[in-house]
């Protein structure tokens, strides 16, 4: 089957990103397959390079980036949801003339309509959130 | 006959409001949401129901909070075609509230109705 996810809650602050993760991997060992995991409202903030927790804790952005990798599923986050809550990739950071940019390695910013693009085409859509 | 019984073949995507409009991101980026699926082409419903309800009162003042609100946005449903809200009649009552105090037309539902609205939709946001 296709999955995709939602993911509305931060990294570090609430589970939501946490439950998903092991929802992706739950899925991936069963032998599914994942098409983009969609990240909105305070989930945006998964997406930030500058993610920095003690090295005994778990590293949410790492861990989405690897999976994503290895299983070749999207990493796209409201480009909106983003800007606003300071998650910029380079183009946005020269758009708004920001000194830095911190969107973290294969996320992509892009728009909304992903996100119901993707309730359309997977068979499945699992959101997380507060 | 309620339209519930008779218009709703062709609708895709149900989004429901639960959270109040002020104190969170929740009713704006729920309702950013709807606005964009009605945009690219799909038939968009809403449900309000227990503090989401507050998001249809009249004579709201986001701008006291710092906030833009989502009145003018609701006022430009019927420009994307999101004809269909609904709110849930017990959320209302539970809040002292009626129909009189909302500023969009509403059909209200009971929570008994409430399965048949969700299995008409292929997609439910929930927020």
């Amino acid at each position: 089957m296709n999955y995709s996810i939602a993911i509305y809650g931060g990294p570090y602050g609430h589970q939501a990103s946490h439950s998903a993760y092991h929802f992706a991997q739950a899925v991936l060992a069963k032998g599914h397959h994942i098409q983009r995991v969609f990240f909105y409202h305070d989930g945006v903030y998964n997406a930030s390079a500058l993610v920095s927790p003690p090295q005994d804790e778990v590293n949410l952005p790492q861990q989405w980036q690897q999976l994503a990798n290895t299983h070749q599923f999207e990493l796209t986050v409201c480009i909106a949801a983003a800007v606003r809550r300071g998650v910029l990739d380079a183009n946005e950071a020269r758009r708004y003339q920001k000194p830095a940019a911190n969107l973290a390695e294969g996320y992509q910013l892009s728009g909304l309509g992903q996100l119901i693009d993707a309730s359309l085409e997977s068979d499945r859509l699992i959101s997380f959130g507060p | 006959m309620s339209d519930l019984e008779t218009s709703q073949q062709d609708n895709q995507i149900l989004v429901i409001f639960r959270k109040a409009p002020a104190g969170s991101a929740w009713a704006r980026e729920a309702l950013d949401l709807a606005l964009v699926g009605a945009a690219f082409g799909q038939k968009v419903s809403l449900l309000f129901m227990g503090d989401g309800v507050f998001q249809l009162l009249e004579q709201q003042n986001p701008k006291l909070i710092g906030q833009k609100g989502t009145q003018a946005m609701m006022q430009a449903l019927p420009m994307y075609e999101i004809d269909n809200l609904y709110v849930e009649g017990h959320s209302l009552v539970e809040r002292g509230l009626d129909l009189e105090q909302l500023a969009v037309n509403c059909q209200v539902l009971n929570a008994d109705e409430m399965p048949k609205l969700l299995q008409q939709h292929q997609q439910v946001f929930n927020f």
